[in-house]
Parts: C-alpha cells; structure tokens; sequence
C-alpha cells in the first residue's frame, strides 16, 4: 500500500491529540490522526465528560431530596441510575461526534487503527481493514494518554475490581463500594454513588483526601463526605484485594492492625500511567522517565520530529494541560515560537458536592518556600448569593506573598468552585497582585464576591465578615 | 499642549545645525517617541525623536535650513491649538522656504505660549523639551471643540509607556528597579516579575559626575598650519592598548546613557556661605567621644530636611505617575578604583548628623572594601556626589534613574567675599542640582537649593 504523505501526523485523539491536530490544521499544515478507540479519547468518552454527566445526575438527585427546604413537595420519585448512565452515554457520544465534526471542519484525515512509529517520520497504522503507511513530512505528534493503574498483585477484571472507565459505563450499580484513591477520581465517584444510595468507603494510603489540596480544603470535603454517609478512611494501606462470588474482600492495615472489609465492588482510583507500549518508542529510543515521555518546552522528546503531549508526557495528568500542551507543539512545528506551557498555573479541579478548585501553591507550600506569607479566607456562608442558592458550604481561600501582594495560589471549596477559580488563574497569568483583584469590581451579589472577600481578607479588612 | 521643537544641541561643540530631512509632515501626528526629523551636526547625522504629543502643526526650518542650536524649527500641539504666535518665529539663517503657513487660526491674545524655554543658553537635553500651553490658550478654541480629538491625548506620558505586570512594578517598586531601563520577555515585550529579578541580581552602579564641558567658544582649527619637522623618536610601548572593562565599568557605560538620554536634565547651580557650618563643624569635632563630622554628613542632613520641605524633588518618574518619597534615602557616591558607587543611607531626614556621620563613614568603608549588602545598593530618592576632596569648584552630575535628581557639591573655598560694602574671606562653597525636568521645574529646585543653603548658612537647624 503506498504511502500517504502528510505534514503532520497525531497519534491519539484525545484533548491533546485533537487540539494538536487543530491548530496545526489552522496553521496551514496538513494533518493525519490515528485513534485506536474513539475520537476524542479518554476526556470525552471515558473520563471527564461523562463523569460530569453523572456528577451533575448526582447533583440533581441531592436537590430533591432537598425539595422540603424549598418548599416543594415531591409526590414518589426514583432515581434510576442506569438511566443517569445512558445519559452519560449520550452527553459522551455528541462530545465525540463534535470532534469528528471539528476535523471535517480542518479537513483533517482521521484513521482507526493503533498506530506505530517506524521511523521518526513513518507511522503504520493497523486498523482492521488492513495497514495503511502514514509519512510525516514536518513531525509526528503523539498522544495517546494514559490508562487506570492498580496495586501490585491487583487484577482489575472490570467485574467486581473496576477501574473508572470499567465504572463510567457501567449501568449496574453495587451495593456498597470501595474506593481506593482518594484522588480527583475516587471522590467523585464515591459522589455519584453515593447520592444514588450505595454504601460507600474511600480508603486513602496519604493522612487526608484530595491530597494535592490544601489541607483546609481536604479537611473540608472529609468532613461534608461523612456528613453524606461516605465513609472515610485516611492513612490505610491496601494489603490485598480479594475477589469472591459473594464480592470483594479488601485487607487493609491501619495504625498499625490489620482488618478486613467487605463490598459489593472495589473502585481503583489510585492513578493513571502513561499508554506508550507498542508506540515503538523503544526502538526509536525516545527517551523515558518513570514511564513518562521527556519533553522540551516545545514538547519534543528526544527524538527530533517526534512530539509529545497530554498524560503521557507527565506533569499534571489533565485534559486541560493536554491541550495547552497540543497548542505549543503545533505552533512549534508550524515554526512559531509558543509560550511554554506554565506548570505551575494549572487549575486543578475536582467536580463533586460541593466542588473543589485550586491553582498555584497550598499555604502549607507556600510557607515551605520561606516566603512570608498573607492568608485570606471567606466562607460562603457570609455570601449572599450562596446563601439564596442553598450552597453555603465551603470558603475561598486566598495564599499571597506578605510583600508583594503576588497571588502564590488560590483554594476553593463550593458552588461552582470549578468555575470560580479562573479569576485567580488569570490573575496569575497577567502577575496581578491582590491590589488588582481588590480594585476589581464584583457584581453583586455573585459567587465571585468571596473571592474578592477573600482577597481582602488577605490584605486583612474583608467587608462581609 | 504646545510643544516647541527646537535644534538640539547634540554634542557640546555643537553650535549649528542643519534639518535634513523632516519625518513627518506638516498635519501628521506625532506622539512621544516618534522619529520626528533628522538632523546634521558637525559629527553625525542624527534622527531627533519627539518629546510632545499632537499634531506637527508647522515645519518653521525647512530641509536644507542650518539655524542656531536652540531656534525653534517646528511646532507640535493638538489641532486646536492657537499656534499664530510661532508664526513669527526667527526665520532660518539660510533656511529655504519652509512649509506652508499654519492652518489659519484666530490669533490669541494670550497665547504667549512659551516664552520660557525658548530663551537663555539651552542645555544639552534641554534643547528639546515639551512646553505647557498658559492655561488661556486651551479655552479659547470653542470653535474647534467639535473637532474630533487626536486618537493619543497631549497627556500621553512623554517617552512612552512602560509596560509591567503590576507584579513586577511591585517589585520594582521596593527593590528600586528601573523598569525604564529593562528589557521585558513576557508577552508584547512586557516587563515581568522574571525581568526585575533578573536586574535585581545585577549590581546597581552609581551616578556619574558630568564631565566638565570644553567653553563652548573654543575656537577649533579649520586649516593644518605649516610647522617645523618634528620627528618623534620611536618609543617601546604599543600605541594604545584595550583594557577590558569591569563589570561595574560596564555596568556603568551602559546606564548612563539611558539616564542622559532619556531624562530631559535641568541644572542649577547656587553658592552657600559656609562660614557658620564650618565653625560648628570644627566645634562638634572637637568634642570628645563624639563622632567625625564631614562636610558631606552636613550637606545629607540639610539636603534631606529640604527634601522633606520639596517633596516635589524627592520624586521620580514612575511610568504614568510621578512617585513623591516621604523618606529622604539618599545616595552617596563613592569614588572606588574602578568606578563608583552609591550606597543609601536610609531616612536621613529622621536621623541625628551624628549617625549621619557614623553611617556614611560605614557604608563609604565597606563600599570601598565590596562589602555592601545588596539593600543598601538601591532605594535612594535622592543622591548626592560630593567631588569637594578633589578641589573641584563646581560640578554637574547625571541623575541616578530613577531617581528624580542629584546634588553635585564642590569643595570649600576661601574667597574673598563682599559684605556690607567691605571685603573679607569667606568660606563658599558651590552645589549643583541636576534635575529630571519630566518631573519637577526649575524654580522647584532653586527653592529647594535654598532651603539647602539655609539649612547649611544656619547650620544649627541641622541639629535640632
């Protein structure tokens, strides 16, 4: 079969992939993808999407059960979880579907197949009508992301030991869960299932959950989960996982004894690995660490000609970083000189009841870098927009440099968290200190107002408390 | 705003100067910075940048005209301004034609716009400067009101915004960077947090003494006379030889420049009767177990209550805004082998002359031993370079950017003095005030130069 020469050619269609493959359409460069599973990859199909999809079915079941607080009466009513799940499903497949409309829309080739780098500019795509050879005449981007890890000498069968892509389909729910990892990952699954009445346990190896949180954030979600029912259990090392017919026994050590617990099912959230087997990586010898592919800040790896971006080149394993990530690598390719990407100003955010958001340094990090530090705080409760939603729980959270005002991070727990937490990114970005953010008005009454709040009580006069 | 442009005197031999070319035309508008009109010198042909902002209203020395340094060659104000007076401007000594008249306007009464700058000698980087209209001008174009303003108001800073991230200008701010004087990477060239760490860790060089300039009437040969033949026996050592330079030399070369450059210079120089102060002066040395006391320690003493008094001179450029100092830090240059420094003696105008004295004689020490920590490198609001060791009359110095100006202080001499109709020896001496004229005026530094020379005439104000 003869060889189809492009520009450009992606390995990977996920939020990195698809990106790269965009902007590198953009800048006039002719583009391949190769995608082994579906466009649009893990984020939109198996990951972010879809969780979000039932994170939000969650929310709405957590509202009526709330309806007496609003003064409605609700006749019977059930929540159907295989339903909240076909839901997902459908919100996963028009995402997907989008993709393949925004590569129509870059006149960019898309390939089912796996893909294998032969050379730094050959990629053989295996699909299953057969090989096709792919020759990339500028670079090969590659993209292919990352897949759920699991404890030594713990198979995950996707039956009674699941992993979160085994979970987001499944339509089935468990009577009781085990979570292991209490990550992004473990706790917003323990949140869906928990709203939709499953008994859940979240076990955490570190002393508290969210770990890359603040701790005022961690203590936080702790407290508001076991509020919930959700059982939790932090500083517990896994011993075993053993699968039964009757379900799933987990032998955990804590505090120094040994107990074993008992589930319908187990969870594994304990982290992603990088996907890189069977790239021919190896054989082109693109260099590694601890499984990740190094990179420049333009995102080639060792091998000149050969990019890499997303999950499998490290750093924080997020779609959003994946994409700003596929930006640097196109523009570096089409010859431009891209910002690169600023590891240190990645919003990390976490989607369960109330929602999690931070960037920047914990205060716990910020004072380990002997910097003398400002902390402001504002809980939602003295937010008048809060209060009036029903949302009250949770506060931002403010770390800056005592000096300068610099904004060194920013933590948020509560109503639309995830949203919220930009303002401070953007500050970041344009090095605006709390002065700029104060001198910012705020519409009132909004959710934004505690930020604002916050900022003040960093500079120690907030208004509202 | 009208703004006269003026031949600059571009080098201190310069006395003529020839337009060559015009940048821009007659209605063109100008801002801050703009190449404006190209200029031959005796040395160089030089492109003159702008200083005011508006319309280039009237081109009044034509190209190919040769006119004094300091003659008014073109006028720049916004377009409803009332230029008619600069119609009479003196015409070019052999200048052609210049452009067409102003767009006619009605003749002011009151628009005596600018007398001030146009007459007098005109220092080096005052030749080109930007004059305030008298407020009557403004008002008395209602007819033009309608008119649609220019895109850049004649408030637009003179020589350009900086552009910094509040961050950096925070940081700037309290290690006492000049953002004017970095190069921003960030984004468009923006100075970031990044860039002002980077010029922190720089050391910060000290402000220069001007050299004393040539007489400006020096006559220069025009012809090689014929001379005897003189032969010069051969001699062993090179011609010349290239001496590599300090880091603090360069540093030095590539500073200040961008003091004299950018920073419009004012001088005034006034003479104090010393008399007193150097009688108290011996009167406090001899006291036992009291520290030395130092001409120098007297003049930081009186120039940083004067401070206090002016805080218009305790002022420096600080992008859009003038920043005015409450403190008196002030910068002490310290002549050291291969250059020199300036070490702050922080809030002079809070501490006794004593610890004046015993602070400047430290900090002059370890600044000539290296051992000056980074902080008390930067932050003055003020400097002052005392040259009075090397017998030096008087003297002018280049502002320190940022700082807003700096007092040059020459030795203490016996001169006969008149006084009530008698002769008799006094004690003078002779200081100079270097002023940045974007920030402050002349009659601000004369009345500061006063309080200074009351200070130091009734020296017991120091101690009090």
């Amino acid at each position: 079969m003869a060889t189809q020469p492009f520009d450009v050619v992606v390995v990977g269609t996920g939020p990195g992939g698809y990106v790269a493959a965009i902007r590198c359409a953009q800048l006039g460069l002719s583009v391949a993808t190769v995608e082994d599973d579906r466009p649009g990859g893990v984020c939109l199909n198996w990951g972010c999407i879809p969780t979000k999809a039932l994170l939000r079915n969650a929310e709405v079941v957590g509202l009526f059960n709330r309806a007496k607080e609003f003064g409605i009466t609700v006749g019977e009513w059930k929540a159907d979880y295989s339903q909240a799940v076909q839901r997902s499903r459908r919100v996963a497949d028009r995402m997907a579907k989008g993709v393949e409309f925004l590569f129509r829309k870059n006149k960019i080739t898309l390939l089912l197949g796996r893909g294998t780098l032969k050379s730094a500019r050959v990629v053989e795509v295996a699909g299953k009508d057969g090989a096709t050879t792919l020759e990339a005449k500028r670079a090969v981007i590659l993209a292919t992301g990352s897949e759920p890890k699991s404890l030594p000498g713990v198979t995950i069968d996707e039956k009674r030991v699941v992993s979160s892509t085994g979970a987001v389909t499944n339509e089935g729910r468990p009577g009781s869960l085990i979570v292991i990892g209490a990550g992004a990952v473990g706790i917003e699954f323990a949140d869906v299932y928990a709203a939709y009445g499953v008994a859940v346990t979240v076990l955490e190896a570190l002393p508290r959950v969210l770990p890359i949180e603040d701790e005022e954030v961690s203590t936080q979600i702790a407290r508001l989960f076991s509020r919930r029912d959700i059982a939790i259990r932090t500083g517990v090392k896994v011993k075993s996982v053993t699968p039964g017919s009757e379900g799933v026994s987990v032998e955990v050590e804590a505090e120094g004894k040994i107990e074993t617990l008992k589930a319908d099912q187990v969870l594994m959230a304990v982290g992603r690995a990088a996907r890189t087997r069977g790239l021919g990586l190896e054989a082109l010898g693109v260099a590694t660490e601890r499984g990740f592919v190094t990179v420049s800040a333009t995102m080639e790896t060792s091998v000149k000609g050969v990019y890499s971006i997303g999950d499998m080149a490290g750093h924080q394993l997020l779609a959003h970083k994946a994409m700003a990530e596929g930006v640097v690598a196109a523009e570096a390719i089409a010859g431009q000189s891209p910002r690169p990407v600023d590891y240190g100003n990645v919003p990390s955010c976490t989607y369960c009841h109330p929602q999690v958001a931070s960037i920047g340094l914990t205060e716990a990090a910020a004072r380990a870098g002997g910097r003398e530090i400002a902390v402001g705080k504002f809980p939602f409760t003295a937010s008048g927009k809060a209060v009036a939603q029903g949302e009250t729980e949770g506060f931002v959270k403010v770390v800056a440099d005592k000096a300068t005002g610099e904004i060194l991070g920013a933590h948020i727990v509560g109503p639309e968290a995830t949203e919220l937490i930009h303002e401070f990114a953007v500050g970041r970005t344009l090095e605006a200190t709390l002065d700029e953010i104060i001198h910012t008005m705020h519409a009132h009454p909004t959710l934004s107002e505690a930020a604002f709040e916050a900022t003040l009580a960093a500079l120690g006069h907030p208004i509202h408390i | 705003m009208i703004t006269k442009v003026f031949m600059p005197k571009l080098s201190d031999a310069m006395e003529t100067g020839k337009v060559i070319k015009w940048l821009k035309k007659e209605g063109d508008a100008v801002k801050g910075g703009d190449l404006l009109v190209e200029v031959e010198t005796d040395k160089a042909n030089v492109e003159i940048e702008a200083f005011g902002a508006g319309i280039l209203r009237k081109i009044v020395v034509g190209e190919g005209g040769t006119v004094p340094v300091g003659e008014m060659i073109g006028v720049i104000a916004d377009p409803t301004e009332d230029i008619s007076s600069m119609a009479a401007a003196k015409p070019a000594t052999s200048a052609p034609a210049a452009g067409a008249p102003a767009p006619a306007a009605k003749p002011a009464p009151a628009s005596a716009a600018a007398p001030a700058a146009a007459s007098g000698p005109l220092p080096a980087m005052e030749s080109y400067q930007s004059v305030p209209a008298t407020t009557a001008v403004v008002p008395l174009a209602p007819a033009a009101a309608a008119a649609p303003a220019p895109a850049f108001a004649a408030s637009a800073p003179v020589g350009g915004r900086v552009k910094a991230s509040p961050l950096a200008r925070k940081i700037a701010g309290q290690t006492g960077v000049d953002l004017r004087l970095i190069q921003g990477t960030g984004p468009g060239g923006r100075i970031i947090r990044r860039d002002v760490e980077a010029a922190q860790a720089t050391p910060r060089p000290a402000a220069v003494p001007a050299g004393a300039p040539p007489p400006a009437g020096a006559p220069r040969p025009t012809a090689v006379p014929a001379r005897p033949q003189f032969v010069i026996p051969p001699r062993p050592e090179a011609e010349f030889e290239d001496v590599a330079m300090s880091p603090m030399r360069a540093a030095i070369a590539k500073r200040m420049p961008m003091s004299k450059a950018p920073v419009p210079h004012f001088y005034v120089t006034s003479e104090v009767a010393m008399d007193e102060a150097w009688a108290l002066r011996e009167q406090l040395n001899s006291l036992d177990g009291q520290p030395k006391i130092s001409v120098t320690d007297m003049v930081i003493k009186a120039v940083s209550l004067a401070l206090i008094k002016n805080p218009g001179i305790n002022a420096q450029l600080n992008g859009q805004v003038i920043r005015v100092y409450h403190r008196a830090h002030i910068g002490i240059a310290v002549a050291l082998d291969q250059g020199l420094i300036t070490p702050v003696l922080r809030d002079c105008d809070a501490k006794p002359l004593a610890r004046i004295a015993v602070e400047s004689r430290d900090l002059a020490d370890r600044a000539r031993g290296g051992k000056l920590r980074a902080q008390e490198m930067s932050g003055a609001t003020f400097s002052i370079s005392n040259l009075g060791m090397y017998d030096v009359e008087e003297f002018s110095a280049i502002i320190n950017p940022p700082e807003g100006a700096i007092l040059a202080v020459g030795s203490v001499l016996q001169k006969p003095v008149a006084e009530d109709g008698e002769l008799r020896v006094g004690r003078r001496m002779k200081m100079t005030i270097s002023c940045d004229h974007r920030v402050m005026d002349g009659a601000m530094g004369a009345r500061f130069l006063q309080d200074v020379k009351r200070l130091l005439e009734e020296p017991l104000r120091l101690l009090v």
